[in-house]
């Protein structure tokens, strides 16, 4: 193959895993080794149907979408009385730390947060030490301190209102945001 | 670029939209002290604007230990001490009796009000004078009245002429929260909006004379304390530590606030000296400790540590040896927010008894008993805050969905609940006296 037509084809490769992964928000892996990337929602299908397809290009192309994928996850939920982040986000998070250290003036905001049982001062803290944990995990992944801002809103900032677990359960949340 | 926009005002006078507070009595004692108070004469033209009587009647039945007679009842209306036959009151099985009258004061806008208090058994005036004021006013004389007749009855001060803090968040028809600073009287009545911001404002603060507030502001984006004097309203931004800047707290002289900063990599207590600005750090543990609150001397710091895993409350003095900490709380789960009462030996606190059941309740523990008395049976209490004469906690819970903040007494025979028109109410802050 020429180099034109093998970027074609590499293009139409991209074009078709693109079109099999829009409703996923996460992948399940089956090509990688060690490094664990299942992600806490994981409701994505695998890519062995376009694995099988790729010739040595494809590799990289799902390696490009697990990293958008992942980097479109910027809301992780915690354990109630928990500060650390669920073992399952680790993929996640090792995909934004990477991003990070590939954009060196990319600049993110992590915001901590609590549910509303127990003091507002002890929810301060503890949606910071939410998100240290997770901003000590990027760093540890290539991140540098300077590109993320930490701050926590305690209990101050429920997405959710109601005496219900599944109200509390998605305001003990860490967010990415882009800054 | 993320940008929230926020919007900050000081409203003095009320210009801005303000929550309503109104008082609900929950529970009230079994043998309230039976109580007349005959509706006062008014001498002059016109409607006033307030009714002094039914303030009087509503601040002692609303702290529970008064039951007043229904004038309806009354065989008649005296309104000084020459009208008064005591037989009539005694039939009435009444144990105290206030009259009074309220006429223009001669040559000036401004109206006098003429009380007389009187023990019915004992057939003896225990009180009386005239107050003088404006019509605006009027509400101030009742609480004035109130005061006097309590501590007459109970011994102890009363607190009817004090205010609250306290935060409001409102979901605006955009689906924005808006926060206030609001400040009340204690029965929630002539709420002022003292700030209003998009972003969330935090623990109140009053200075030990009353002039002077603190909280915690996000409106930069991040947690800073302020002050903010209430008869000017000027603000000063009193912090710009990295990350946590939380829980101010007065000392006791007014010159220092305790804080919580988590500049050092976690969060710790500190205290900083309002005048020269000196930072002395006085907690030094990888744990959360946070909560501050003062000993009455000022030399020693109540905070919640969660250095054995879970919180509890320790005590420390200011300026001693970081190992010097002593723990206060054992055998609570999670024990929070502990603050002395003014007699020095009970400490209120937030509760929860155990990991299974993540009910957070109001609890009176004796440090030199160690016994402990719950004051409350709702599930979501937090943030209590003491009356300045001991008698009454208010704390923040809710009911019904809502936030609204709660009253109970110190043996907790007596409740009251201040829920809000719109919105949800939190973290009151109860003020001193204001002499």
């Amino acid at each position: 193959m020429n180099v034109k037509s093998r970027n074609e084809w590499r293009a139409r490769i991209i074009f078709v895993s693109f079109l099999a992964f829009t409703a996923c928000s996460s992948t399940g892996d089956t090509d990688e080794g060690a490094d664990a990337t299942q992600n806490g929602s994981g409701s994505g299908a695998t890519d062995t149907a376009t694995s099988s397809s790729a010739s040595g290009g494809g590799q990289l192309t799902q390696e490009e979408i697990r990293a958008q994928s992942a980097l479109r996850q910027t809301v992780f939920y915690f354990e109630f009385d928990i500060a650390e982040f669920k073992p399952a986000d680790r993929g996640t998070l090792a995909y934004h730390a990477r991003d990070l250290a590939a954009n060196p003036n990319k600049r993110i905001r992590l915001e901590g947060h609590a549910d509303e049982r127990g003091t507002r001062e002890y929810n301060l803290a503890l949606g910071e030490r939410r998100a240290n944990g997770i901003l000590n995990y990027l760093i540890v992944n290539g991140a540098a301190h300077s590109q993320i801002e930490v701050v926590s809103y305690g209990e101050e900032r429920p997405t959710q209102s109601g005496q219900i677990e599944s109200a509390y359960s998605r305001n003990r949340r860490v967010e990415i945001v882009a800054r | 670029m993320n940008i929230r926009a926020f919007l900050v005002l000081t409203c003095l006078w009320s210009a801005c939209a303000q929550s309503e507070l109104s008082i609900q009595i929950t529970q009230g004692v079994d043998n309230p002290i039976p109580i007349a108070i005959v509706p006062f004469a008014w001498e002059g033209s016109g409607v006033l604007s307030e009714d002094v009587d039914q303030i009087v009647m509503d601040d002692l039945q609303q702290v529970g230990e008064f039951q007043a007679l229904s004038p309806g009842n009354m065989l008649s209306l005296p309104n000084e001490e020459r009208e008064i036959f005591f037989r009539d009151w005694r039939v009435l099985a009444q144990d105290y009796l206030l009259v009074g009258k309220i006429s223009r004061a001669p040559g000036s806008q401004l109206v006098q009000v003429q009380y007389e208090f009187f023990d019915i058994n004992r057939e003896l005036k225990l009180a009386g004078e005239i107050l003088t004021g404006s019509v605006t006013q009027l509400r101030d004389i009742g609480h004035e009245i109130s005061n006097v007749v309590f501590e007459l009855v109970t011994g102890t001060r009363g607190a009817f002429t004090t205010q609250i803090l306290y935060v409001v968040s409102e979901q605006s028809a955009d689906g924005q929260t808006v926060f206030r600073l609001e400040k009340a009287d204690y029965d929630g009545q002539r709420a002022q909006v003292l700030l209003e911001s998009n972003e969330p404002i935090m623990s109140p603060s009053w200075s030990p004379n009353g002039e002077d507030i603190a909280y915690v502001s996000f409106e930069t984006s991040l947690p800073r304390i302020y002050t903010q004097n209430l008869a000017t309203g000027q603000r000063r931004q009193i912090t710009n530590y990295p990350n946590i800047n939380s829980s101010p707290v007065w000392s006791p002289d007014g010159t220092r606030l305790a804080m919580v900063l988590s500049k050092d990599g976690s969060p710790d207590i500190y205290v900083q000296d309002l005048l020269n600005n000196e930072l002395i750090r006085v907690t030094d543990h990888p744990a959360i400790d946070t909560e501050p609150a003062w000993s009455k001397d000022g030399r020693s710091i109540v905070f919640m540590s969660d250095r054995t895993g879970q919180p509890q409350i320790y005590q420390m003095e200011v300026g001693a040896s970081s190992f010097n900490v002593e723990r206060l709380t054992y055998d609570c789960f999670q024990c929070m927010k502990g603050q002395f009462l003014p007699d020095g030996v009970n400490m209120v606190h937030v509760r929860r008894e155990t990991r299974q059941s993540p009910n957070y309740q109001i609890a009176v523990l004796n440090i030199e008993t160690l016994r402990v008395i719950t004051l409350t049976n709702t599930s979501l209490d937090e943030s209590p805050s003491v009356a300045p004469n001991g008698s009454m906690i208010i704390y923040a819970t809710k009911f019904g969905g809502r936030g609204v903040l709660d009253a109970v007494s110190i043996d907790g025979r007596v409740k009251f609940r201040l829920p809000s028109s719109t919105g949800d109410v939190r973290e009151p802050a109860w003020s001193p006296f204001f002499n």
